[in-house]
């Protein structure tokens, strides 16, 4: 493992938990790749080959220099530029809570890729309850923002998520439950602050 | 007048060439001659090479200046030089003048050396397929197997794409900046009123002008005009001109009376003033040529499975005659046959002429793919 990748393995622990099920050689594409260092990890430790997306200058400059393939792209205006079935697996990281047309996001994802993975801050987690409660909008490593300059529009609960794959014919896969590096089996829905979920679509 | 950090003077190389070049068209050129510059040191595995291809109106002349015209900058010394994002303390750049063109390579101004006259209306229609073929001549001539990066911008990117289709195994690179892989209607369309402009002025003379001892300046200055017209964006000329006037109010006449009317015309007289008409009208031709997928049924997709470069792609947003949506149409096939492809969207105020000009994440990003090339290259 190169130093990068495992000092963001430290910071980012729904990277090891994505890592973990992308089998070697897969072809993937990374949605709001950021800085592209999941997917310069994935290529140093599964050989993936692959693609990332996103929409910021400083990002896809990041990308360059990590030597990944990005393509800058907002992912609001969809992904026209991939074909069906084109991928084996479709990321979106701590992207899925700030889209906008996250229905649709969702579907194009499972167009492009025979399997979909994403992860987000789970607005379940019992600090961010307590927060409310408190009478104030969470803020938290997880949820780093103020409600007047947050990025998130689509906020939810690893319940409202399940839900939401429910009702739009989504098999989840497999799913887990993080709160920093601990996985949190136990009420995951108000003990875990991120979760990721491996998702494709219902037969 | 030298620009910061300019490689300095640099002087232009002529090679010659005696195997007959056969073109597209099927005609034939015995011999000729093209005229190029180079700037830094080839490394000696000769990995370290970087061919720049030209735009319409462009030619070998891409950095530093000459001695005795130190005001005669070169094209893109901006983004070629020392410490440059196209770093020729790193890289060995090589920029030539095309063949057709009118810079001193063999052109429609040329002498024909079997009739003693100008070349004119029987030089040949070229391509961009023929325009590779003989810069592939000039890297053999200077013992260049492969380019790291074959670069090139507008009518240059086409080059550049053409070198990974017609020697998939001689660029590591493709860089095509504010290119696309085919012209739309719209774009032929533009380029049939600026031929038409050259082709109708009676000083045109079927080409065959220079034994008349005229040149078509008002066919080719009404050209440029328009093609400058599409180079620029809305905004930009807006900003830069709105509806100023010279004189301050209108004179009802028909006098150059606003400030985009002198400009434009400005730039008409100069460019008339120098480039060829022949010439203008082949590198329009080659424009509407240029189609990868015309022998592979339409299909892109199919045209670019020969690729084995890895490619860069950029657009700039204002860019109306060669829009983002066209640059996206060289990436789409690119990911089709998986390519390493990257694609940048630079924000830019200044239409198709952005790709010439210094933009901070423009650069950035050239830099930035450069710096891993040179790497590649153990530069």
């Amino acid at each position: 493992m190169s130093q990068t990748g495992a000092k963001f393995i430290q910071d980012r622990p729904d990277f090891a938990a994505i890592a973990a099920w992308i089998p070697k050689g897969a072809i993937v594409l990374d949605l709001g790749c950021g800085d592209g260092s999941l997917l310069r990890y994935l290529k140093e430790t599964r050989e993936v080959r692959g693609y990332g997306v996103e929409i910021s200058d400083t990002g896809i400059v990041s990308c360059l220099h990590n030597g990944v393939n990005v393509i800058q792209n907002d992912l609001e205006s969809g992904l026209a530029d991939f074909e069906s079935n084109s991928f084996d697996y479709v990321m979106l990281s701590q992207t899925l809570q700030a889209t906008r047309q996250t229905e649709a996001l969702i579907q194009e994802m499972l167009r492009v890729g025979r399997e979909g993975i994403v992860s987000f801050p789970n607005f379940g987690y019992w600090k961010n309850r307590v927060n409310v409660l408190a009478g104030n909008m969470p803020v938290s490593r997880e949820l780093p923002y103020q409600w007047y300059d947050t990025p998130n529009v689509h906020l939810c609960t690893l319940h409202d998520f399940e839900t939401f794959c429910a009702d739009h014919r989504v098999q989840i896969l497999e799913r887990r439950v993080m709160t920093g590096k601990s996985e949190m089996k136990m009420l995951p829905n108000l003990l875990g602050s991120t979760a990721v979920y491996r998702f494709q679509r219902a037969g | 007048m030298s620009t910061a950090n300019s490689i300095g003077i640099v002087s232009a190389q002529r090679a010659s060439f005696d195997t007959p070049l056969i073109f597209r068209s099927g005609a034939v050129l015995p011999r000729y001659e093209l005229v190029y510059e180079t700037y830094g040191t080839l490394n000696t595995d000769k990995s370290n090479a970087i061919l720049i291809c030209h735009a319409l109106s462009g030619h070998h002349h891409i950095a530093g200046y000459y001695a005795d015209e130190p005001k005669n900058v070169g094209w893109w010394d901006t983004m070629v030089g020392p410490g440059k994002p196209i770093d020729t303390d790193k890289f060995f750049v090589l920029g030539l003048n095309n063949l057709g063109g009118c810079h001193g390579s063999t052109g429609p101004s040329t002498i024909n050396p079997e009739t003693g006259h100008a070349y004119g209306a029987s030089f040949p229609v070229i391509t961009v397929e023929d325009w590779v073929e003989s810069q592939a001549r000039l890297a053999d001539l200077l013992g260049i197997q492969q380019f790291a990066a074959v670069v090139g911008g507008s009518l240059g990117g086409m080059q550049a794409l053409q070198w990974s289709l017609a020697h998939p195994d001689r660029v590591r690179h493709v860089f095509a900046i504010a290119a696309a892989p085919r012209l739309t209607a719209q774009n032929i369309a533009f380029n049939d009123v600026a031929r038409s402009a050259i082709l109708t002025d009676p000083d045109f003379h079927g080409g065959n002008f220079y034994q008349h001892h005229v040149v078509p300046t008002r066919g080719l200055r009404l050209a440029r005009m328009l093609g400058h017209i599409t180079y620029l964006s809305d905004d930009a000329m807006a900003d830069k001109f709105g509806r100023e006037l010279r004189s301050g109010r209108f004179s009802y006449s028909y006098d150059i009376e606003f400030e985009i009317e002198s400009y434009l015309r400005y730039q008409g007289d100069k460019f008339a003033s120098y480039f060829d008409a022949n010439t203008y009208l082949l590198m329009t031709k080659a424009l509407d040529y240029f189609d990868p997928a015309h022998e592979f049924g339409g299909d892109l997709n199919l045209a670019f499975s020969r690729a084995k470069a890895d490619f860069l792609v950029v657009s700039f947003t204002t860019d109306w005659r060669f829009s983002p949506q066209r640059s996206r149409e060289i990436v789409r096939p690119l990911l089709h046959n998986r390519r390493n492809v990257s694609y940048a969207e630079i924000t830019s105020a200044h239409g198709h002429d952005s790709f010439l000009m210094q933009d901070a994440y423009y650069f950035e990003v050239m830099r930035t793919y450069l710096d891993k090339v040179a790497k590649e290259c153990g530069v």
